[in-house]
This record gives structure tokens, sequence and C-alpha cells, in this order.
């Protein structure tokens, strides 16, 4: 395909990183400090590509949306960070954690770029701990890991439950020392509106300030769009409530093309919904996995017993018990890849065997591990005859070292004690694989615009196994970025400022105030949640974890309509020139319009099932993995970027075919 | 407790910007069930302003777990409302009940101005980071290998308590005197505490206890009422470590 190359260094696997980075342009150190850069989005890609950038002597100029750097929604991530630094001997390694994470990505993600990911992956550990990042750590001082669904290694470094709190403020404090410099110049509480190009590259964009209303231009080098997903397309997910896919949007509708919308994790362990006011959904970690068994019960009396509030979880007997991750797959369990163990919990409530009055949850119990964890903790503290009931309280207290944060969540939003009783959980979305297509130097199609982190598509294929989101996001901005960017901008050397006062810049401008004006003056009676909360529930029942090619159709075409209907009747309060969160949500839902129908016609494009995109056209007929997800590599072992044409349907698709020269492909087992 | 459908009365702080003056009004929602959270009770409000053709109460919010510190209402005279240990967005409607009146205002101090309503401005928090919450070391895929320096359990576990402060300004808004001593020390311990901050850890507390007096934060007379509002349990601990530093790098720093 002509418009789309990948730039894969050419050599062997593991060799391509290092030659291309021993051959790429390089900016002299002088010549950095004529060049600006700005990055959208302060998350891990985003904090820490600005902060490796100026380190390096580039102007940066950093954009949030939020009131704060600290708090984008990277801050969120619970589980850990992935890293083949094979401290517990068992094996691990570069390669290792290649083959892993394309396989649990179901073999439709980049081998190069996937490879380069592990490759890096144990610099970010030494990096985050020079910076004094508290990763959690064993008796005798040296760091501590723990393991994730789909691998069969322990190689999760993690800081309780609050992983990606830790690492971002390590990214956040490495961009404060910048901005204490005067090196990145930080706009807080400032949107991108628009992407400006100039002669073909990305100049510049145009922000809001979102206390003003003021609309800024700002010039620069090269754009780099670390945003984050797209998951609240749906409404409901675990994404923060400003999480917005306009930055991304905004750079595809200017030629950036959108790679494998359809991808979309649905996380297989969060609290389930409680009604129609629900405004998002809450995670509990992958890592409760660890030492959480989950089930339902076997027999459909017990289940209604339960709906019917007569007999407690705890009352069923171990027999009664249906612990069908287990059942169905012995040599991974309950810590199966998160497409896999959420569709499982699906196939049981369908059947009829969710155990709250929606139908929609099932069991995660500590029981078990309480009771294992009491006894070793009995033994090294010499109580050989410990009661059960001291076994039990010497138990808690292992789990609540260990979780203790996440249980208190669960605690605080349920009100149920999740020590004494398991926890109801139930799918939702989460995490966006597709996202802005991405050569290997993690530009897009627009020369000079990159995109990084869960913004990209790069990394995670159709499914993205658990904490490596965070490894990405950090390998992304501080070890590849800063390198690949300086390839581009050495041409650039002698441009020096880029003006704002260009026709180009002019009239990206205006296209935002026409825009935002025509939301003020609307004057409709719909709020702009009414039209989110339609499309997300077109989005969950249609293109959710279950999808058929006439959902598909339906989907799109109901999304038109909401889409329709939105530019005719929605209903902006207030004034452009202030603080107004009623106009930044309008903008944002206008966007989720528009990628909500590509995101169906790319499911529909896609007649296969792979990794989070279940198709129910695609499944293996018969066999040991009866009912199991269908992959079509004869057909979709491609990356499907699709071309903005003026409107979602009409979208043109251009295919990135993948190669898999180091990696056998294979239907994915788990059993 | 109710099961379900609690009317209340709220009393909501309106200020339509920085300029203005700003004042109390009263509003009243219905049929709001125990099991949402307090900013879901929220939303409701503004989805009734909003078909009422009025402007929808500003606030802010973000993650909606308890992790980004955006959230930041004082509930009935308390940061984050009634509950212990958790943010506003975790508060959830069953601490209420039918009948009950519920003043919702914003963080009050002079350091933290008032952006619009319930918004406040927050920045100073990230100025005194800029001033030295960080360890100096630059991007680098040559720093040591990440168990070169084992670290006793104690001062990890210690290091990540102080570290899970979330910046959200409960200790400030909940002080008498608006101190950000809890703030700031738990960034001061956090690094202080592990051997790769030890280097710069005179300039380190000096440079943000001075940027933190710039900011217009009062002083710290040890009332321990931010302990107890912090939704992330932050130590007073960590305020008598910042003291000894700040302390000993007076006495023996050469600046």
């Amino acid at each position: 395909m002509a418009k789309l190359d990948a730039k894969i260094p050419k050599g062997p696997i593991k060799d391509k990183w290092t030659n291309h980075k021993n051959h790429i342009n390089v900016v002299n150190p002088a010549n950095k400090r004529l060049i600006d850069v700005i990055v959208v989005g302060t998350g891990l890609a985003g904090g820490s590509a600005a902060a490796s950038l100026a380190e390096m002597g580039y102007n940066v100029k950093s954009f949030c949306f939020q009131d704060s750097p600290r708090r984008a929604h990277s801050i969120a991530a619970q589980g850990g960070i992935n890293a083949a630094k094979n401290y517990q001997n068992d094996g691990d390694s570069t390669y290792r954690l290649f083959y892993d994470t394309v396989k649990g990505g179901d073999y439709r993600s980049r081998e190069a770029n996937v490879y380069r990911l592990a490759e890096v992956s144990t610099n970010i550990i030494d990096q985050c701990v020079a910076q004094g990042v508290p990763f959690a750590r064993e008796y005798g001082g040296l760091l501590d890991n723990r393991s994730f669904g789909g691998v069969l290694v322990s190689r999760t470094f993690y800081a309780k439950g609050q992983t990606g709190q830790q690492l971002l403020l390590g990214a956040y404090s490495a961009m404060s020392r910048q901005i204490g410099k005067g090196k990145i110049k930080m706009y807080n509480r400032h949107e991108m509106m628009d992407l400006v190009i100039v002669d073909g590259k990305a100049r510049g964009i145009i922000s809001r300030n979102l206390i003003t209303g003021e609309i800024a231009r700002h010039s620069a080098h090269a754009v780099v769009i670390a945003s984050g997903g797209y998951g609240n397309v749906f409404f409901l997910s675990t994404n923060a409530m400003g999480s917005n896919t306009s930055a991304a949007w905004k750079i595809h509708k200017k030629g950036a093309f959108f790679a494998n919308p359809c991808y979309t994790q649905i996380h297989p362990t969060c609290i389930p919904r409680s009604g129609d006011y629900q405004s998002k959904l809450t995670l509990m970690s992958e890592s409760l996995r660890n030492d959480g068994r989950i089930w339902v019960p076997k027999n459909m009396k017990d289940v209604e017993a339960i709906r019917a509030g007569r007999i407690k979880p705890i009352d069923i007997k171990a027999e009664d018990r249906d612990y069908y991750l287990e059942r169905r797959y012995p040599a991974f369990g309950n810590l199966v890849p998160r497409d896999v163990a959420s569709r499982a919990a699906k196939e049981r409530c369908d059947a009829g065997y969710g155990v709250n009055a929606t139908g929609e949850a099932v069991y995660l119990d500590f029981a078990s591990a309480i009771m294992r964890y009491g006894k070793e903790k009995a033994i090294i503290i010499h109580e050989p005859k410990a009661s059960e009931a001291r076994i039990q309280e010497l138990g808690k207290k292992v789990i609540e070292d260990k979780y203790g944060n996440l249980f208190q969540m669960y605690e605080k939003i349920t009100d149920d004690n999740p020590y004494e009783t398991p926890m109801q959980i139930y799918p939702a979305v989460h995490y966006t694989m597709g996202g802005v297509w991405v050569d290997y130097n993690l530009m897009t199609t627009i020369p000079g615009c990159y995109a990084a982190g869960e913004a990209n598509f790069s990394d995670h294929g159709a499914n993205r196994l658990g904490a490596s989101a965070l490894m990405q996001g950090l390998a992304d901005g501080y070890f590849v970025l800063p390198y690949t960017i300086g390839d581009y901008l050495a041409s650039d050397i002698r441009t020096g400022e880029v003006s704002t006062s260009s026709p180009e810049f002019d009239e990206a401008e205006k296209a935002v105030k026409d825009r935002l004006n025509f939301f003020i003056n609307n004057k409709g009676t719909k709020s702009v949640d009414h039209f989110h909360k339609r499309l997300g529930k077109v989005m969950w029942d249609k293109v959710g974890m279950s999808r058929n090619a006439q959902g598909l159709k339906e989907a799109s075409d109901e999304i038109r309509i909401i889409k329709e209907e939105f530019w005719k009747d929605v209903m902006v309060p207030g004034d452009l020139n202030e603080f107004n969160q009623e106009l930044e949500k309008a903008g944002r839902v206008a966007d989720f319009l528009e990628l909500g129908e590509l995101f169906a016609k790319d499911a529909l494009n896609r007649n296969e099932s792979c990794g989070g995109h279940f198709r129910e056209e695609s499944v293996e007929p018969d066999g040991e993995q009866k009912g199991e997800a269908k992959r079509d590599d004869i057909n979709f072992k491609y990356t499907a970027a699709w071309e903005w044409k003026g409107d979602s349907k009409d979208a043109e698709l251009h295919k990135e075919e993948l190669t898999f020269n180091d990696i056998e492909l294979k239907q994915r087992s788990y059993k | 407790m109710t099961k379900n459908g609690m009317n209340l009365t709220l009393k909501v702080w309106r200020q339509k910007s920085d300029k203005d003056k700003g004042q109390i009004e009263t509003y009243q929602v219905n049929d709001i069930s125990e099991h949402m959270s307090f900013l879901e009770m929220m939303d409701t409000m503004n989805e009734q302003l909003i078909s009422a053709g009025k402007e929808p109460v500003a606030f802010d919010h973000d993650c909606r777990e308890g992790i980004c510190g955006s959230c930041s209402l004082f509930i009935n005279g308390e940061a984050h409302g009634p509950d212990r240990g958790v943010t506003t967005c975790q508060l959830h409607m069953r601490k209420f009940k039918d009948g009950d009146t519920i003043y919702i205002e914003p963080w009050r101090s002079k350091a933290f101005p008032v952006i619009k309503d319930l918004v406040v401005d927050r920045t100073g928090f990230d100025r005194i980071m800029s001033a030295g919450g960080f360890i100096s070391v630059n991007t680098s895929g040559n720093t040591q290998d990440a168990n070169s320096i084992p670290i006793a359990k104690d001062d990890a576990d210690h290091a990540f308590d102080a570290a899970t402060c979330i910046g959200c300004g409960a200790c400030v808004a909940t002080c008498k005197n608006a101190s950000a001593m809890l703030f700031v020390s738990a960034k001061v311990s956090q690094l202080a505490l592990l051997p790769q901050g030890k280097i710069e850890a005179k300039d380190r507390v000096l440079n943000m206890v001075e940027q933190m007096d710039a900011e217009g934060f009062g002083s710290c007379t040890n009332t321990g009422a931010c302990e107890v509002e912090c939704p992330k349990g932050i130590s007073l601990d960590n305020i008598a470590r910042m003291n000894r530093e700040f302390m000993g790098a007076s006495i023996t720093s050469d600046k």
C-alpha cells in the first residue's frame, strides 16, 4: 500500500531498534533550543515525552484539560507494569514478553513494535526507581513482582493497587522539574481544539482556555498527541469523565489514519452497574485474579435463592459452585486474558446464572486465598496450632496488605465487605487498543504529527494484556519518541520559529470559533449527556462484547440518527467566554458520535473474531476449542487504517498487512 | 437509612467568576437513590437545572474513583463530606437521609481562589512541586539496575504511604490556617525516605517550603484536622519528618 509505510527497520528483530537508533538523524544540542514541540496530554505517554524532550533541550509546550498534569487518567491504573527483568528467575526474557504480548493481542499487532516494547521495558523500571517511584519491595529490600492474566511468569512490578498513580507522579515530577526550569511551558485547563497543518506538516494547534474561553494559536515544529483512548464512546466505562477522543479525532479529520477502532478492551472485573443514574464504572484490578476465584452457582435454584436474598454466597457449598474459568481453562484458570475472561462471564450471565438483580454479575471470591495465606503466615510466626478464626485473621491481613485500597474502594461503593463476602463483578469497557495509526517511529500519516500511548494503535493488537498499558505509555514517552522525533526534526533546524500569522492558522481558528458559536447559539431542548447516553447504549448493546453483522448495521443507522438529532437539538447553556463544562462536553460528544460510527463500520468490516473483537459469525465449530473465538488469518491478517473522507460512513480503508517472522501464528489456547 | 427516594434540599455556593462575590442558592432534588455517589446526585441536580434552562453548577471531577484528586467539595462543613477515607466522588448518598439539607461549598483558602461556583484554582500545588518535588534524574536507558540499591521494606512502605497523596487540597481546606504542610510534607517525606532522594534532600525541603510560603498558605499549628479529613490517610508523621528535614537543612545547608 503506497499510503501506508510502517518504516520497519531491516535486519533481525532483536537488532532492529538498536540499529535504527544508531542510524537515524540526531539534532545537536544547540539546535534543539531552536525547536518547539507541542505535547497534548500529560498521562504516562505525554508526561514522560514532555519531560524527556525538555531534558534533551527542546522547548516543550504541554497541554492538558485537567487542572493539573498530575490528574491525567493514567493515575487510575491499578495493578502494575510489566518488565522482562526476570528477577523471579522464572525464565522471563525479552523474547518471552514479546511473545506473550503478540499472542495476547491475538496476532494483530506489529511484531517489530512489540519487540521494541519488550526490549525497553527493563529500562522503564530502572528509570522509575531512579525517580523515586516507591514500588513494592520484599523484606530483603529488592523489588517484588506479581502475575497478570495471559502469562505464565511473574513480571509485573507494582505499588499496591496504585501503580499508575505512582508512575504518573514520577513522570509528573520529571515534568515539574522542567516546568521549574522553564523548559516546559505548561497549559493546564486548556483543550486542544484543532491541529494546524502548514505545507503538509503539522505546525501547531488551536487551544481553548477552559477558564476564560480564550482561543489561542500555538506553533511548533512537531505535535505529539498523547490524549488517551476513546472508551467513553460507550458513555459508561472505567475512563475518567473527561477522557475523550477529540485530539485524536481532530488529527484524524486532518489526515491521520485511524486504525482498528473496533478493538476495545472489555475488562472482566469491574463493579456492576447499579442504576440509570450511573455516571461511570469502577475497575477492580486484574491483580485480584491472582488470589480471587471467579464463580457462579452451579444450580439455578441457588441463583434464584441468592437473588431473592434467601441465602448468601458463602452458604453455597464448594461442590455447588461453578468455577467456570478453572473448568474451561485449566492451564491458565482465573488468569486467562481479559477478553477470554469477559466473554466467559457474559456466557454464564446470558445463560441465566448472574448473581444480582440485573443478572449481570459473577463472584470474585477471596476465601481460599485468605485461608492459604493465613496458614502460611501461621507457620512463619510459629503458630502451628492456630485456630481457623486465627488463620482467617492472619490471612485477611495479608490480603489487606496486598489489595487494601481496592477492597476499601469496593466497600465504599457497594456497602459490602469483600473480606467477608465475595465481590460481585461484571465486565466493562476499559481500554481501546485501536487508535491513531503510526509507523515504527510513532509518526502518524501527517508528517510531524506523532501519537503516543493509548492514543495510538501500535502495540496491543486486538487485546491488551494486563499491566501492558503503563509499559507502553512510558516506553513511548521515555524511550521511543525522544529518539524518533529527532530523526524528523533534524531536517527542521533551519526553519526558525513557526509563525502563527498564516492563512492556515486563520482558517483553523475560524472553524473552531464557528463550531463553539454554533453550540452556544443552538438553544436546543436536550442536554449533551442525553445524547451521550443514547450513543453509549447503542454501542454497548450492538457494538459491545459480542457483535454481529445485523446489529452493526443497525448500530450505524442508529448512531447517524442520534448524530443528526444532536446537531439539531443539543442545548448548551452558559457563554463562550467563561468556564463552561457543558460546552466542553458538547465538543467531545460531537466527536464521539463520528468515531462511534467509524467504530461500527470497522467492526462490520472485520468479519472474524480476534481478541476483544468478537463476531458471532466467527466461532470454532467443533473440537477442543468449540465455541471459542475464531480468527481468520487468510482474510484479516491486517491492520485496518481508515482515512477520513468527509464523513465516517465514507471512510476509506487502507490495509497494513501484518507479517510474522518471529512468531508462529496459532490458535490462541489457554486451555 | 431509607431504601431509596430521598428528597434533599441543597444549599450550593454559586459564584460566576473570581471577580464575582458569590452567594448560596437553594435547590431541591427528589427521589435520590442511596446507591448514588454524591457526584451522581450533583449530576441529577445539574440535569434538572439544564432542563429548566438554567446554568448548571460547575464542580471539578474526573476519575470518579478517588485517585485523580479533582473533586473538592466542602460538604456540610467537611472536606469530602461526612465519610472518612474517601473523596467526594466515593461518598455515597447512603450517608444521608431523607429530608436532609446539605451545604455544598468550594475549598476556602486565599491560596485557592474560586474560578467558578465550586471550582478553585489549585495550581499553587503545582508550583510547589516545580520548586523541588522531584529527583534530578534525566531520562536514560543507562540508569543503574533497579535492584542495585536495596531499600528496606519499611522505608519503601512509608515512602509509598506518603506518595499516595492525591493533591486534592482537602488538608488546606480543612486547616484553620489554610496550611499546605500535609501536602508538602508528604512529597518531602517520600523522597527523603528513599536513597535516591537523599542527595538533594536539603535543597528540596528548603525550596518547597519557600514556595509554599510564597503561595500564601498559612502556618501549621499542629491541630491535626488535615490528617482527619485527608481522604488518603496521609499521616501527621510526615509533617514531623519535614520539620526535622527543614531544621537540619536550615542549619547545615550552605545556601
